[in-house]
């Protein structure tokens, strides 16, 4: 199934994800955010009070997740993405005012955020839920980056490496099955 | 006569149960995973995943979801049992806090408005049934947000009756079911009141997999939603494919002459739930 699939590299810097159609597999390596629910109101209050936002979200890709903690002895723990349409209210604002380029989660998103996607030619990668020992395997490191308060929730960057993702939706609006 | 227990026993088995719980896939889930493991394409690819998890979960000693759930407990507490060393309820409370704070699950329990986390995984969500009889049965039921997220309690009219309840299965589950990690299991509460209701459909997704319902007309109703909700076509992991439930499970009680409720619960392809009798 992974056999002859494209790979990509995070930061999406010179527009690498535009080649990526809709239904197909690739693997993505480079270092990822990971935020949810809280780390978006976060966001979306810094937006609108027109304050910075405590990292540089441009070209780059958030995953929304939030793993098990670290154990003790240092291992990661395991980690899988949330149900990306709770963020739909976030993220049109986001990908304007931020330039944030990828999204990974899963399920579908509503027409407004595949309009918002298309028109900043940004791209949305789902990942398979309830699998998390095995995504663990795709993640080089984990450390928090912002919002430590949030606990659960708190920012983190990832790195990943050759993790296995479905394009659900690609830079053009084309979703998958559609 | 009454039979002793220790309420530090209950605690020892609930801090287990959850450890255990959230990291072991069920049987009955596996078994039919493995049954459908030959699809083709990405849904193929979707199950071959979770088996994988599963096994690289039960070798590590790794939650086999990030999401370690809200912790739902339900006890059976025979009348003849006397519980000393402490208070029943407290000792539940106190294993879930050692499952989560020790076993590094994740603390997903937050304040519904400030959603400042309580940091320990509880309040635990406890359901009491006092039966006959000196023995206490506890289940395990760690419960991720996104499939209780995708559930549902509705007051129908009498008048809409089956095809009332069909039809909110299914147009609820075309809007929802593919965000909440098929292959599901779909639990579902019909009659007794609001509270109650949304209960029954919780202890529908404590049957066997497999179970028949012993009720001939649920039997056919089950049956017949399971063929509906796998035709909708979001398929295992949601983004197409034909395996979308593995089963459905139908618990009633009698109601009010003015109502019908109906409840959804629905679970994802963890299915995490663990049953020890003390």
């Amino acid at each position: 199934m992974l056999q002859g699939c494209q790979s990509i590299r995070t930061p999406f810097r010179d527009n690498e994800h535009r080649s990526l159609r809709a239904g197909e597999i690739v693997l993505l390596s480079g270092f990822v955010y990971c935020a949810r629910d809280a780390a978006h109101l976060r966001f979306q209050e810094a937006i609108q009070k027109e304050e910075k936002l405590p990292l540089n979200l441009s070209d780059e890709t958030i995953f929304y997740a939030a793993p098990t903690p670290t154990r003790a002895d240092g291992s990661i723990g395991a980690i899988g993405p949330t149900t990306s349409s709770r963020m739909d209210t976030f993220t049109p604002a986001l990908l304007k005012q931020t330039g944030l380029k990828g999204m990974i989660g899963k399920g579908f998103r509503s027409e407004v955020v595949r309009d918002a996607i298309f028109s900043n030619r940004a791209i949305y990668l789902g990942a398979i839920g309830g699998v998390a020992a095995l995504i663990r395997k795709y993640v080089l490191s984990v450390r928090t980056v912002a919002y430590a308060d949030l606990s659960a929730e708190a920012v983190l960057c990832v790195e990943l490496v050759d993790f296995p993702l479905v394009v659900v939706i690609d830079s053009l609006g084309n979703q998958i099955g559609a | 006569m009454a039979r002793e227990l220790s309420a530090r026993v209950i605690s020892a088995t609930v801090k287990e149960l959850f450890l255990k719980a959230t990291v072991l896939l069920p049987q009955d889930m596996e078994e039919a995973i493995r049954a459908h493991q030959g699809q083709g394409g990405l849904e193929g690819y979707v199950m071959a995943s979770i088996l994988k998890n599963s096994e690289i979960a039960r070798e590590e000693n790794i939650p086999l979801c990030q999401d370690t759930g809200a912790a739902i407990v339900f006890v059976q507490l025979g009348q003849d049992v006397h519980i000393v060393d402490g208070f029943i309820g407290e000792a539940i409370q106190q294993g879930v806090r050692e499952a989560y704070g020790e076993g590094f699950l994740r603390k997903s329990i937050c304040n519904p408005l400030s959603r400042k986390n309580t940091s320990d995984n509880t309040p635990t969500f406890i359901h009491y049934d006092v039966v006959a009889g000196d023995s206490l049965t506890i289940t395990a039921m760690p419960k991720g947000g996104g499939a209780e997220n995708a559930s549902l309690i509705e007051m129908l009219t009498p008048a809409e009756g089956i095809e009332g309840i069909k039809k909110l299965v299914i147009n609820h589950l075309r809007k929802v079911g593919r965000n909440a990690c098929p292959p599901l299991t779909v639990g579902i509460g019909i009659g007794a009141t609001l509270e109650s209701v949304g209960v029954l459909a919780k202890k529908a997704l404590l049957l066997p997999l497999k179970a028949i319902n012993p009720d001939p007309t649920l039997a056919h109703l089950e049956a017949e939603l399971l063929v509906a909700i796998n035709n909708l076509g979001f398929g295992a992991g949601g983004y197409g494919g034909w395996v979308s439930a593995f089963g459905v499970h139908i618990l009633t009680m009698p109601c009010h002459i003015a109502c019908l409720p109906v409840a959804i619960n629905i679970q994802c392809h963890a299915a995490r739930h663990l049953e020890v009798q003390l």
